[in-house]
């Protein structure tokens, strides 16, 4: 009998400003499952690990990330990224 | 560091580039100096400076916050861009983090070029781009010890989006 192989991704989550403080941690390892795809799908998977989240990603229109440091859209893949950063539009300068 | 390469706005691209996001205060009369010390060529040299202001005496600080690696590869990407729209001979951007005081510098931004409009562009150019695109985030806090996150502006978004039109 062959093991069936689960494929386990696990990558760094990075919260920063409004969604840190939301969700009380600065980062963490996450592991979503395969059929998370897309930054849309992650954000609505962790939404639903807690009210912490749930509150965090209230308004998912707002909010921003980035995979691997580049600013992405909420319909870009995850694929193989290993850091993802969840934040509010910047108010740097 | 220095970028050599073929623009697609019709120019080598030349300008020295010069970020950093730092805790320090920064002088800004020394970084333009940089750009322009043993060059004969550069005519125009723009400096801005942005600093925490008091809200009318109720900000004790600033808080901001960046997101460190990703800061600093942001601002050198909109730097580079604005090396290649303009022929820039160098720029200078540094922002800072951390705690802010009421009449301090936060961000700096120095364009050097041969002739003012392109200096004066470029430096319009990355502020607009800074403010949306590189991570910060900033806080105020208040006398009374209340906090409160900036919100973004829609007048900022629009400010950027003259520069893709």
């Amino acid at each position: 009998m062959t093991a069936r192989l689960e494929k386990i991704t696990t990558m760094k989550a990075l919260y920063f400003s409004w969604v840190r403080e939301r969700i009380g941690k600065t980062e963490e390892e996450i592991s979503p499952p395969e059929n998370v795809q897309t930054v849309a799908e992650l954000m609505g998977w962790l939404s639903g690990k807690g009210e912490n989240y749930a509150a965090a990603f209230a308004h998912i229109k707002t909010m921003r990330a980035a995979l691997d440091r580049t600013h992405v859209k909420h319909d870009a893949l995850i694929r193989n990224a290993r850091e993802i950063a969840f934040f509010p539009p910047m108010t740097g300068g | 560091m220095s970028d050599s390469a073929a623009s697609d706005h019709g120019h080598t691209m030349r300008a020295r580039i010069f970020v950093r996001v730092q805790k320090e205060n920064f002088d800004a009369v020394a970084e333009a100096a940089k750009l322009t010390q043993g060059r004969g060529d550069i005519g125009a040299v723009v400096t801005f400076t942005g600093l925490c202001r008091d809200e009318m005496g109720t900000l004790t600080a600033l808080e901001i916050e960046h997101y460190p690696g990703m800061a600093e590869g942001e601002i050198t990407r909109v730097a580079r861009e604005a090396a290649s729209r303009w022929p820039l001979e160098g720029i200078v951007a540094i922002h800072r983090h951390g705690l802010i005081r009421p009449g301090e510098s936060i961000v700096l931004v120095v364009t050097a070029s041969a002739h003012r409009f392109e200096a004066f562009a470029a430096a319009s150019f990355l502020m607009d781009y800074l403010k949306t695109e590189a991570p910060f985030w900033k806080k105020q806090h208040f006398s009374g010890g209340t906090g409160a996150w900036v919100e973004a502006k829609a007048q900022d978004q629009a400010a950027v989006q003259k520069w893709r039109a």
